[in-house]
């Protein structure tokens, strides 16, 4: 029961927090807020590697593998694709 | 004693990526902060690698390698065009990562799971896949695979009720069972949910796809966040939390935009029944000017709309989705350098749901490198129509549909839309006079003081931009 408590609350605290911090960003930069919320959303990654910690069976470890890979596509094609176009954002230099 | 680190790294963990959300205020600072978060999962793998030994490290870290050797490669190439599809597709692949853990997590041999964890692992389960191919159907309408208008089945309503009624009945059933039971329940609320999220996402189309796009942001979230519950990681429910709540605000900021409901949007609109809209024209005649000399009717649109081009000190640009699919925005980023070498003052309005994805519009001016301190959102810059000589219209229709002001009953009733209409000159480069998504007719069109360029978004600029200098070298 505690234990529960605890993920309640750790849900609870980080959608506040989040909701205030996110609140802030400026119109212009939601597209690359939620390309990089998207990556962070692929955290299941972690989940992925803990199926492992455990004995699996070959289907287990085709599922899981599966879902590893789709995790790190999704987190790495995530933060950069995010570089690229907050990239882009950045005044260039006048040619001199 | 142990706990109590873990639960202390896990905060610093967590605190990193707040951080990185804060750094979310201008662009340069972005860019750090995405750096940031990237390093906050990657403290968060080393954590679990450090307190877990893995049975099969080979293959963990041949799925780590090619997932991500795929996701950079693809980064790498995709253009901003595709970034809406892109985007899309990433939330698919997330939405399956955490539907197919949960279902390996809740029916795995070893698992002996109380109530409140076989439950989230349910709704991961269908919240996951849901997202899954609800995403992929989003995806496939942006990159132009599948018909981009609402697909709407027979029965469209019934079929969703039939589908929701069969994922709760077969979910109580999984809550309550284990062993082979519990693992084709499972299954079927895979099937089902699947079936859903296609069902879903398919009738919403057009201009409502920022809502979808942001829906499912969150909806990826919140599958991340059960799936953390049954594999009772608190980083999976933080960071899952926090993207739920990024794509709640998004959708929200989406939904006021458009005046309308998120059930509305998503569920109940029935956009069969479109009212026509209002041919009054003293709705949209400015009461500031008097009414212009209507354009003339000799000569080309081309040469109409240069003369009047030349004679406005003030210009306003209103891109939408039309500049985005003629890849128009760098013809755009040159008209308003020449506008402003000949001293005209130019500034761009930017309506929150123009384009496909919550600022689609402002990522594709950044690309052709416009000014930002040119780039302004409704709320600041709609009072200054009224002193504005033309309203630049790219490829936006019902973003600037007055009937919206004018008309009752139609989808875009009561929606915010800019107020081109209060230009003394309106000058539209749409592909044709055709209503924009919502399909209510634009009067717009049709007022004395609108010069309307149909064609292409691309050539209609290189053709101004021709005609420009044709007429300043003579």
């Amino acid at each position: 029961m505690v234990n529960l408590l605890l993920m309640v609350s750790v849900f609870a605290i980080s959608f506040i927090i989040g909701y205030l911090l996110i609140s802030r960003v400026p119109t212009r930069l939601h597209t690359p807020l939620m390309s990089m919320t998207n990556a962070i959303s692929a955290v299941t990654i972690l989940g992925g590697v803990l199926l492992f910690a455990d004995d699996t069976t070959t289907f287990e470890k085709w599922l899981g593998a599966s879902a590893i890979a789709l995790a790190a596509f999704n987190v790495v094609g995530g933060f950069a694709i995010t570089d690229r176009m907050l990239k882009m954002f950045k005044r260039k230099e006048p040619h001199s | 004693m142990d706990s109590t680190w873990s639960l202390l790294i896990d905060s610093i963990i967590i605190a990193i990526l707040f951080l990185a959300l804060g750094q979310f205020k201008t662009p340069q600072i972005a860019r750090c902060g995405n750096w940031t978060a990237s390093f906050a999962l990657l403290c968060a793998m080393m954590v679990v690698l450090v307190r877990n030994t893995l049975q099969e490290p080979i293959v963990v870290v041949l799925a780590l390698a090619v997932g991500g050797a795929v996701g950079w490669l693809v980064a790498r190439r995709v253009t901003m065009i595709q970034i809406p599809a892109m985007v899309a597709f990433q939330h698919g692949a997330g939405g399956i990562a955490a539907f197919l853990i949960s279902f390996v997590e809740l029916t795995r041999d070893q698992s002996d799971f109380r109530l409140v964890e076989q439950l989230s692992g349910i709704l991961g389960i269908i919240i996951g896949a849901a997202t899954f191919n609800g995403s992929m159907v989003a995806s496939a309408k942006l990159a132009g695979l599948v018909r981009q208008t609402p697909i709407l089945l027979p029965k469209h309503n019934f079929i969703l009720v039939v589908i929701v009624v069969g994922l709760a009945a077969f979910g109580a059933f999984a809550v309550f069972s284990s062993g082979l039971p519990l693992f084709i329940a499972s299954l079927v609320l895979i099937g089902l949910s699947i079936l859903l999220g296609a069902v879903f996402a398919i009738r919403i189309g057009g201009a409502d796809m920022p809502v979808l796009i942001s829906f499912l942001n969150a909806t990826a979230g919140v599958a991340a966040s059960f799936c953390g519950i049954i594999i009772q990681n608190r980083l999976l429910i933080a960071c899952g939390a926090t993207v739920a709540a990024s794509g709640s605000i998004l959708t929200h900021v989406m939904c006021k935009a458009m005046n309308r409901t998120l059930f509305k949007v998503l569920v109940a609109d029935d956009l069969q029944s479109i009212a026509t809209a209002p041919q009054d024209q003293n709705l949209i005649t400015p009461s500031l000017f008097p009414t212009p000399e209507p354009v003339s009717q000799d000569g080309t649109p081309i040469d109409h709309a240069v003369e009047v081009i030349r004679d406005s000190q003030t210009v306003i640009i209103i891109p939408g989705y039309g500049m985005a699919l003629a890849h128009a925005q760098f013809e755009i980023v040159k008209i308003t350098n020449w506008l402003k070498q000949h001293g005209k003052k130019v500034r761009f309005a930017i309506h929150p749901v123009a384009g496909r994805m919550p600022g689609h519009m402002h990522v594709l001016l950044a690309e052709a490198d416009a000014d930002p301190e040119m780039l302004f959102d409704l709320p600041e810059i709609n009072s200054q129509f009224q002193e504005t000589d033309l309203a630049l219209i790219v490829g936006a229709c019902d973003v600037v549909n007055p009937a919206a002001i004018t008309a009752k009953g139609t989808p875009i009733s009561g929606m915010p839309i800019l107020a081109a209409h209060e230009a003394r000159y309106v000058l539209v480069c749409n592909l044709d006079e055709r209503p924009g998504y919502s399909g209510v007719e634009n009067p717009l069109y049709h007022s004395p003081k609108t010069i309307l360029l149909a064609g292409n978004a691309k050539d209609t600029l290189n053709q101004l931009l021709q005609a420009f200098d044709a007429s300043f070298r003579s």
